[in-house]
């Protein structure tokens, strides 16, 4: 959203109309009602770099939150362990008996939970955290759970596990100073409002309403709309009516389904399929229109002009920005789990054995104890009596883990007009046969595509192979062959999943021949030697190369270009039709094994 | 709508207060409100009915209430009795060494969650360090298996998590006991759980290997018809709105199925198997292409666990039908790629299989 904002700034000029200061009322709207309604609508995704918008916004939910509640502050780094009670090592060891500390949760329960630099969450901390949220466990879980999304990029976003219960996402960065004020309401107006919360009904009809139009936004999941019927119910409250009308569904709509829109129902997208809707089935906005149509025939009025309400609350030029980083927001949650799945902080353990910790040694505190606890009767006897576990050199233990190295595969493919259809057919077939090899050996998959005058990243890494199939279904043939362009993007995807520790290899399919230079204009000469300087860059990431020539002339003797490209880029040579879909599968399993490693 | 039948009219007066809840027990969501996901429901009660059927595994969108399902679920159960004190829950009639003349006190069933980041100590047990530091004593302290025993071992994500714990996990529910051999600890205590997983396919897939090793899988997608969402989320607000009042709304159809439950498990061992529905299984199996018989064996016992849920005294190709999808679908050799929906394939091979047998059946 924070793009978003941007953009806008960009295209119309700075201060053309009321969204700051728009933007900074539901801001406040949000805060309210979330400790109006804290349990059901459970927290907030806070996109916003440190800064003054950000403390304002915290320091207006401080100033409207009823019985002034404790925060508790997520540690960076915090893990797993944490969160749940333990034991308290330190005073384990210096009392000699078990001392257990309270996990992170339980010393927030009933009161704020901020979590930091939730875009680099741990993925299993924050489904702990989610877990926590859900209904079942409010007696113990957090009043109000804050997530600060410190991410700059569209692709750094909150986990989705985590993202998905917390009713509202609010991205403050572009908030100038002038448009923050102080908070409308206080205290007592929250707890009036909580007052006639049990009271406050939210009709069916609206509840229709709010479905059909999270489905025109084509949000899938019912967790949304569940949030959105609490939050026109807590917005009802708040403005003392007993039922809420369709100001308090807007309000909801605004606040908590549109950040999440996949799409937005309007003339022109309306027959948009986003590429990246994880179901082949047809997008719900057409069946939830017949449906509700056919069923609830009033309905539909109140859904339109919710979904006009939607329209209004963020001008029209903003629409189709949003509408692409959505997308990009999706697929990329998505892809982010998938790679903390491929990580390698953890290894599986492989034991413990005596050792000296040190030089990235762990010390097994566990075991280097169990290895000291019978002896210390006697070492107590012999020794000086200092109350304290005595542990001599011999007890301590280190930890061993195994991490199989993981393993990335970057498919760059020349989708251009040269890379005649056939033979992208047949590149389809190995690619295929290589996922259905990358999918028994567990690695993650990537999908970079060029053709007429850019690359693009079809699929970012993922292991969920069923999407690495469909984006290759859907790919595109025709138009120039910008292989310098296909070439940086693939290593931009090998360099992230470098410094996630996974080794990379990237397979290009290519006829060679590059015609479009990486600023986009055609020439073949200058598009070559891109070309290849791309590829020595490449090679230079220390990711393992395999060439798939997938000219006609490779048929016969190879083309001079695609070897050129392939020297430049120190990688495997192979020519399509001589190898054949199955050994060029073959091929690419040695690929990371014949490359060098980064060292 | 497949959703069960609403109890008599809301009572306004139940609507009352959102403090009356804290009085009313545990708030859960009664398992009869649930609308729709009849797959999921059904795997889990006949997991209920028939532990050993070997784990339920429910893959699908998110925020389809999968935990919600089984949290619901095991306050269904009937409370077990046991031995006051004994950290694995044991059983009177069966009592862990060292609790024989305990006292006996009835406990919830219990559900455990798994957390993604748990370590192996943490799952299987590990060294009371207390005790080692205090008395050089090694003793041993129950992690979440034994916590689970008797109860249901939930896991979300379980696709993200380590598979040398899947394993583990597996492995100990299969066998009911979990062995420990570790830090000079050698001992073994009952851990029979039913194993419940849950995750999101697009975040990853479940290795085949692990996948063929739960006993049930059912795929869990958000409802689609618009009425069925308006009625998901209706339920779901009434239910955030005023707990007490929710549940006290569903308390009749929760004591009946409570009830239905309570008498499937007593009645379950007492459901004959008829061989020709013995052959049936071993005939759709082997038209399915499923390796081993644990297949077979699953398919068995889910469909005698329907019966047992309906009241009848055998089973036959009716329900075994039903219950070839999730006993089946999860075991088939499949291209990873194929993306035919093994429900389709496992369907068409019932008809075939089954569409017979039960035409001799009739006609016999």
């Amino acid at each position: 959203m924070r793009d978003l904002i941007d953009q806008s700034g960009g295209e119309g000029g700075t201060g053309s109309g009321p969204e700051p200061a728009a933007l900074w009322s539901r801001a406040v709207m949000a805060a309210a009602l979330l400790t109006v309604a804290p349990g059901a609508l459970g927290g907030v995704v806070l996109r916003a770099r440190p800064g003054h918008a950000r403390d304002a916004w915290l320091e207006v939910l401080t100033a409207v939150l009823p019985d002034a509640p404790a925060w508790t502050r997520l540690p960076a780094g915090a893990d797993a362990a944490m969160l749940s009670p333990g034991l308290d090592l330190a005073a384990t060891l210096a009392e000699g008996r078990r001392v257990t500390r309270p996990g992170l949760l339980e010393r927030a329960a009933h009161g704020v939970l901020l979590v930091p630099g939730v875009e680099r969450l741990e993925h299993g901390v924050a489904v702990q955290i989610a877990q926590h949220l859900d209904p079942d466990r409010w007696e113990d879980a957090p009043l109000v759970t804050v997530a600060l999304d410190e991410g700059a990029e569209a692709e750094e976003a909150a986990p989705a596990a985590l993202s998905d219960r917390l009713a509202f996402g609010l991205a403050l960065d572009s908030l100038p100073l002038s448009a923050i004020g102080e908070a409308p309401l206080g205290v007592g107006d929250v707890e009036a409002a909580r007052a006639r919360l049990a009271a406050t009904v939210v009709t069916e009809e609206a509840i229709a309403a709010l479905a059909a139009t999270a489905g025109a936004f084509g949000i899938q999941s019912l967790r949304p709309v569940i949030q959105a019927v609490a939050a026109a119910r807590a917005h009802a409250a708040l403005h003392g009516s007993a039922i809420a009308d369709e100001d308090d569904l807007a309000a909801a709509v605004e606040l908590v389904l549109l950040p999440r829109a996949r799409y937005l129902p309007s003339p022109e997208t309306e027959e948009e399929v986003p590429p990246d809707q994880p179901d082949d089935q047809p997008p719900p906005e057409e069946e939830g229109q017949d449906h509700s149509d056919a069923a609830e025939p009033e309905a539909a009025p109140l859904e339109d002009r919710l979904l006009e309400a939607a329209h209004a609350a963020l001008p029209p030029a903003l629409l189709a920005a949003l509408l692409a980083q959505n997308r990009q927001r999706s697929s990329a949650a998505s892809g982010a789990a998938g790679a903390f799945a491929a990580s390698t902080r953890r290894g599986r353990p492989a034991g413990v054995r005596p050792g000296l910790p040190g030089s990235g040694r762990r010390l097994a505190l566990t075991e280097t104890l169990s290895a000291a606890a019978p002896w210390q009767p006697l070492r107590r006897r012999d020794g000086p009596r200092s109350g304290r576990v005595e542990i001599r050199r011999d007890d301590l233990r280190i930890r061993r883990f195994r991490t199989p190295r993981e393993t990335l595969t970057i498919f760059a493919v020349d989708a251009s007009g040269s890379a005649a259809i056939a033979r992208l057919a047949e590149a389809k077939g190995a690619i295929e046969l290589m996922l259905a090899e990358a999918y028994r050996r567990r690695d993650a998959v990537a999908l970079v595509a060029f053709r007429k005058t850019g690359a693009e990243l079809l699929l970012p890494p993922t292991r969920a192979l069923a999407r690495a199939k469909r984006a290759l279904a859907a790919l595109p043939g025709g138009g120039g062959t910008p292989i310098a362009a296909g070439l940086d993007a693939a290593r931009a995807v090998a360099e992230g999943a470098m410094r996630r520790g996974q080794s990379v290899s990237v397979v290009l399919l290519s006829d060679g021949r590059a015609n479009i230079a990486r600023d986009g204009s055609p020439g073949r000469a200058a598009a070559q030697s891109d070309a290849e300087a791309a590829g020595r860059a490449l090679a230079a990431t220390g990711a393992a190369c395999l060439v798939i020539d997938t000219s006609a002339a490779a048929a016969r003797r190879g083309a001079p270009e695609a070897r050129r490209l392939a020297d430049a880029m120190t990688a495997r040579y192979l020519a399509l039709p001589g190898a054949g879909a199955e050994g060029i599968a073959a091929a690419a399993t040695l690929a990371p094994a014949a490359g060098r490693r980064r060292g | 709508m497949p959703s069960p039948k609403r109890p008599n009219s809301r009572k306004p007066s139940s609507r009352k207060t959102v403090a009356a809840a804290k009085t009313a027990g545990p708030r859960r969501f009664p398992f009869s409100a649930i609308v729709g996901q009849d797959g999921l429901k059904q795997a889990l009660m006949i997991a209920a009915v028939e532990p050993a059927i070997g784990g339920v595994l429910a893959f699908g969108d998110r925020g389809t209430g999968k935990s919600t399902a089984i949290r619901a679920l095991a306050g269904l159960l009937p409370p077990i009795r046991c031995m006051v004190g004994c950290p694995y829950r044991s059983a009177p009639e069966d009592p862990f060494e060292g609790f024989e003349g305990a006292a006996v006190e009835e406990q919830p069933v219990p559900v455990v969650d798994l957390p993604l980041g748990a370590t192996e100590d943490r799952v299987v047990g590990a060294l009371d360090l207390e005790r080692a530091l205090a008395t050089g004593e090694k003793r041993f302290e129950p992690g979440l298996l034994a916590r689970a025993n008797r109860g249901f071992l939930y896991i979300d994500e379980v696709n993200l998590l380590e598979d040398h714990l899947i394993d583990l996990l597996l492995d100990v529910a299969a066998s009911g006991e979990n062995v420990v051999e570790r830090e000079g600890l050698s001992l073994r205590h009952p851990a029979r759980f039913v194993l419940v997983g849950s995750g999101n396919p697009e975040e990853g897939e479940l290795r085949p290997q692990l996948l063929d090793r739960f006993g049930l899988s059912v795929e869990v997608l958000t409802p689609r018809s618009v009425p069925e969402r308006v009625e998901v989320v209706k339920r779901r607000d009434a239910f955030e709105h005023d707990p007490a009042g929710f549940m006290d709304e569903w308390a009749g159809a929760e004591a009946k199925l409570s009830k239905a439950l309570a008498r499937a498990r007593d009645r379950l061992h007492k459901v004959v198997l008829p061989d020709e529905l013995r052959e049936a299984a071993a005939t759709l199996c082997l038209a399915l292409g499923t390796d081993g018989l644990r297949g077979e064996l699953t398919l068995l016992r889910a469909a005698r666990a329907i019966a047992a849920l309906e009241g009848r005294k055998a089973a036959d190709m009716a329900q075994m039908a039903r219950a070839a999808p999730m006993a089946l679908g999860h075991r088939l050799r499949r291209d990873p790629l194929d993306e035919t929906a093994a429900g389709a394939r496992v369907a068409r091979a019932v008809d075939e299989v089954l569409g017979t047998a039960l035409g001799a059946a009739a006609s016999a």
